[in-house]
């Protein structure tokens, strides 16, 4: 029963976003409106329509029907009931369902929204965004239908089908899989949901830019449109990308947060694309100027969106991450191939109405650190895709399997990143338009002092590595730098309005979200970077068999081993958990747990390290292997992880920082404001412009 | 600003053709290595080429001397419960092919070391040339994807029938090679 | 040829020189031989070469902390090799005879792979003329043009600026 409402609903989604089409192009290109009209109200019944299937899966993954292949594969009885919720996005066919119905929330959302300016859009967004729903959903229907049930036909073969087959019986099975063990961790299950959604929100500026070119409208407004969509996106992807991190870092085991795996360098490369373009669109809605360019990141940010997608569900390139083998790899390559061309084609036709409106002025203008700071965006992006990509080649050139593993990656992006950090202090301070040397310097010399006595500093307490030095300057002359900013902004409006500095910073924040958020980001950035360059450069590691009473000592501190136990728990699992004490310099830090569980079910081994975090660094340890009870002894990794914390604090604020950018303006406070200060503006000594 | 009466200044033919020939490029090594991925192991009646095994003795043994005869390729690694299950089965099997000199054995050991390869062999006394996947030219060849996996080539030299996961009884390996023989 | 060889060395010095602070970091992990000194060679010792290997059974994870059963035998197979007085070169070497070169972390430089390394500085490279380009347009322009500081559309933000000003201003003077 449920099983039919979730299939026909999805059918009938699928017919509505075919309808959604063929009307809004009609509509369009008979100048019919009501013909567009009713395409937006197809659009926008997609989201309930869709609610519908998910809330069908869920509810048989939640009431164990295991008679359905998809509840079968991914949950167990013995599982707690927010993973048999979440297991919604746990297998292939089902994430594709819940893809498509955060696209359709994206659309909907985006239907609804006030036309009346942009009229000519919106067949275009239409078309585009339900083009990608409706492939998504033929993928779901034709190929990975989550309804399909288990039937057994009298020779007792099994049979797996949507509907009954002539002389069958329905086979329900007593218990299911149950969810790959790796993936029952609570990290993951917010993390693909947080990727999901920056992807599919991608699709939104894309829709926008692609209607923007197929109308041939040349000014800005489909930028001005999306602005908030793309950050919000690029939020979505960031939460994803700062989790996925921060699972491998307590699930994986490996003493590590990002391995370059392709399936991770697929979700990062967006966010490269992305990023940039979150900074270059300023320049055009500033000064006029790349408008070309915008569209070529906009256009690139959604090619990557979905090759990223096809990278990690078609099999093409094996990875730890990849989905299991499937049909839907022929379909995404065609999609994906009718997109690239249908892009680039439009791009091409319209190339010629980009032209930029204005010029740039000076090489330290705001605008020309812009185009530096996305040279270095897209450098990287051409480091990650390539290293990504060559393995394929190689195979196929070659026959030859190659590994392009973390020390390429690690080598050919530090510098770029480097860059990015150096900008990242200078580009706030210059002006659009013009600024020079002399306006930079004087803006500059403050917080530049600062960072060169924390370079001092750390020099004095005897970090050698230039690399290191290198990079803790950058972020130190980051950070002072955007503090300072903030700081003049308080002091600004504490001059202007009389307010308390507290409550000035807090107004100058809420009042300029795009800009102060933008800030506390690149401070968050600052503050990952110290993280990454505390593991990066200083992480140190060791490894030896104990017996009990023995220890290793790392860094100061020291580990002994004090027993272990083998056990198995009433879900399904095998654990093997070490008791571990831990002390630094004489002084007692407590006991770690460091364990291996063993799930009966899947057969899969997890391992669990047992990790003590502070601000200054992490210990970490992996139980590596161990002897039967007889001799006593286990093997223990051990690894000291300076700074890595900050790489998770600053993850935090990170989303803050983007939270405060997308948050949207209360119009009417801002009105308020306004004529506040327009009041307020007899106290300011008007100044004339030097 | 935009002037309408300014001539669109597009883009240069050459431009354009790089661009698409370089989107087209890509796109067909996607494709390319799509259908790699989807093709799976070598398929059922494809020409097997011919590869050199250098075994655990220091011999080295080639398909191309064995033309004719049907060749039996099983990769195994020591590190694999599943292959122990086989290993004796494959090994009787051998010893009643063996008289014909109809049907040759070929055992691959796949991403294994060489001291516990050696220890498997004398464990299960297996007799047939074995050797390691030097560089994993074999196994590429065949796109193995897991031991055990078992690949029977025929007198023509085309794939005949292959195994993934271990044969679960001698009945099971002769009911695939014997129709083989006969063909 | 030989001009070959020149662009060929010209790459290799460009990425040098982009590398140089992080390649810095890769050479502390300089070879040592162990076995003369009679002892065993450490877990430590054996992770120093395992760290640089992968293995093909688990795809894109360093030998040395990879958990499955065949990972385990090749760290053995290197402490054999240590015990047996090889060294970290002759070692890996070892493994790329036996298991091809995708144990080793990036691809050997020759052939094909080459483009691994030389594509991407040459995109940056492109990269920096096109910006370079744009921006030399932009200095032409400027000396024909005087341009003033674009006015900031953010209402708030030019009266900050305005009010800063003039403290500054008044700061100086007072």
């Amino acid at each position: 029963m449920i099983t039919n409402i979730g299939y026909g609903s999805l059918i009938i989604t699928f017919v509505l976003s075919l309808y959604g089409i063929v009307a809004a192009i009609y509509g369009e290109r008979k100048n019919l409106y009501r013909f567009v009209e009713s395409a937006r109200v197809a659009m926008l019944l997609t989201f309930p329509m869709l609610t519908l299937v998910a809330l069908s899966i869920i509810t048989l993954l939640v009431t164990q029907h295991y008679e359905v292949q998809y509840v079968y594969n991914t949950t167990s009885q013995s599982m707690p009931i927010y993973l048999k919720i979440t297991a919604l996005w746990g297998g292939q066919s089902g994430s594709l369902v819940f893809w498509a119905w955060l696209m359709s929330a994206f659309a909907s959302a985006v239907s609804i929204r006030k036309w009346s300016r942009d009229r000519d859009l919106l067949p275009w967004v239409i078309v585009v965004s339900l083009v990608t729903l409706a492939f998504f959903l033929s993928m779901i229907i034709f190929f990975e239908n989550p309804f399909q049930r288990f039937w057994a036909s009298p020779g007792s073969r099994e049979i797996v089908a949507m509907f009954q087959p002539a002389g069958t019986q329905l086979l329900i099975p007593n218990d299911g899989r149950g969810l790959n063990p790796l993936l029952r961790h609570p990290g993951m299950v917010i993390h693909p949901p947080m990727l999901y959604l920056g992807f599919v929100s991608f699709v939104i500026p894309f829709a926008f830019g692609i209607a923007a070119l197929i109308t041939g409208r040349k000014d800005d407004r489909w930028i001005r449109l999306t602005r908030r969509w793309t950050l919000v996106a690029w939020m979505f992807l960031s939460i994803g990308l700062i989790l996925g991190s921060r699972w491998a870092y307590d699930v994986l085991g490996w003493g590590g947060y990002w391995a370059w795996d392709p399936v991770e360098n697929a979700a990062l490369m967006p966010w490269l694309t992305g990023t940039a373009f979150l900074h270059s669109v300023m320049i055009q809605e500033k000064r006029g100027l790349f408008k070309r360019w915008n569209m070529i990141l906009v256009i690139l940010t959604y090619s990557l969106v979905i090759f990223g997608t096809f990278l990690t569900r078609s099999g093409v390139l094996s990875s730890v991450h990849a989905f299991a083998q499937s049909a839907i790899g022929p379909m995404f390559f065609i999609f994906i191939g009718i997109t690239f061309i249908i892009s680039l084609a439009l791009l091409i036709k319209r190339w010629g109405d980009l032209k930029s409106e204005g010029v740039m002025h000076s090489l330290l203008s705001r605008e020309s650190l812009f185009l530096l700071n996305n040279l270095l965006f897209i450098g990287i992006l051409v480091v990650v895709f390539w290293g990504t990509v060559f393995p394929l080649i190689s195979e196929l050139l070659t026959g030859q399997k190659v590994t392009v593993a973390a020390p390429f990656y690690q080598r050919s992006t530090a510098p770029l990143f480097a860059g990015l950090l150096l900008l990242m202090g200078i580009a706030p301070l210059s002006a659009w338009g013009h600024s020079t040397w002399k306006t930079l310097g004087k803006a500059m010399w403050k917080p530049g002092l600062l960072s060169l006595i924390v370079l001092l500093g750390m020099i004095i307490s005897g970090v050698h590595s230039i690399g290191a030095l290198l990079g803790f300057w950058l972020a130190s002359f980051a950070f002072f730098i955007t503090i300072h900013e903030f700081w003049r902004g308080t002091k600004a409006r504490h001059k202007r309005s009389g307010e308390n500095y507290l409550t000035a910073f807090f107004r100058l924040a809420a009042r300029n979200r795009r800009r102060y958020g933008g800030y506390l980001i690149h401070l968050s950035v600052v503050l990952m970077a110290i993280g990454i360059i505390g593991i990066e450069g200083y992480q140190t590691e060791t490894q030896a068999k104990l017996k009990a009473g023995e220890s290793i000592q790392l860094s100061g501190y020291t580990v002994t081993f004090k027993s272990l136990a083998e056990f198995d728990t009433n879900d399904g699992r095998n654990v093997a958990r070490a008791v571990l004490d831990v002390s630094k310099n004489g002084k007692n830090l407590g006991q770690l747990y460091p364990r291996r569980d063993y799930f009966y079910d899947s057969q899969q081994p997890m391992t669990i390290p047992g990790v003590r975090s502070t601000i200054e660094d992490d210990l970490y340890i992996v139980l590596v292997n161990w002897e039967q009870i007889s001799s006593g002894s286990a093997t223990f990794k051990v690894f000291h992880n300076p700074l890595i914390n900050w790489l998770w604090i600053g993850g935090i604020l990170l989303i803050f920082g983007s939270f405060v950018a997308a948050w949207p303006d209360q119009e009417r406070s801002l009105q308020l404001e306004r004529k506040l200060a327009s009041q307020n503006s007899s106290v300011v000594p008007v100044s004339s412009s030097d | 600003m935009e002037n309408e009466t300014t001539p669109k200044k597009g883009l240069s033919r050459t431009t354009i053709i790089v661009a698409f020939a370089i989107l087209l490029g890509f796109l067909a090594l996607l494709g390319w290595g799509l259908r790699n991925a989807q093709a799976g192991p070598v398929q059922v009646g494809q020409k097997v080429p011919t590869f050199d095994l250098t075994t655990f003795d220091g011999e080295v043994v080639s398909t191309s001397d064995l033309q004719g005869k049907v060749i039996v390729v099983n990769f195994w690694a020591s590190w694999c419960k599943p292959c122990e299950q086989e290993a004796a089965d494959l090994e009787r099997a051998w010893q009643i092919y063996k008289e014909t000199d109809d049907v040759y054995f070929f055992g691959v050991a796949y991403v294994d070391i060489e001291p516990k390869s050696r220890a498997y062999i004398e464990k299960f006394n297996i007799t047939y040339p074995n050797g390691p996947d030097l560089r994993t030219t074999i196994s590429t060849m065949f796109r193995v994807r897991g031991v055990p996996e078992t690949y029977i080539i025929d007198r023509q030299g085309k794939l005949a029938a292959f195994k993934i996961g271990p044969y679960s009884s001698l009945g099971e390996i002769q009911a695939m090679i014997d129709p083989i023989i006969l063909q | 040829m030989g001009f070959k060889k020149l662009s060929l060395n010209l790459v290799i010095k460009f990425t040098n020189i982009l590398f140089v602070p992080f390649m810095l970091f890769a050479l502390i992990g300089v070879s040592q031989v162990y076995a003369q000194s009679g002892n065993p060679p450490t877990a430590d010792q054996i992770n120093a070469i395992a760290k640089q290997l992968y293995c093909p059974v688990c795809e894109n994870t360093p030998l040395d902390v990879c958990p499955t059963q065949a990972c385990a035998q090749w760290r053995d197979v290197i402490r054999d090799k240590l015990v047996a007085g090889w060294n970290e070169e002759q070692i890996k070497e070892y493994f790329v005879n036996q298991y091809g070169d995708r144990v080793l972390a990036e691809p050997p430089k020759r052939g094909l792979n080459w483009l691994v390394y030389v594509l991407p500085p040459i995109f940056f490279l492109g990269g920096l003329v096109l910006v370079y380009k744009n921006i030399k347009n932009a200095r032409k322009l400027e000396s024909t043009i005087t341009s003033a500081p674009i006015v900031e559309d953010d209402p708030f933000l030019k009266e900050f600026e305005d009010v800063l000003r003039k403290m500054e201003e008044n700061g100086k003077n007072g």
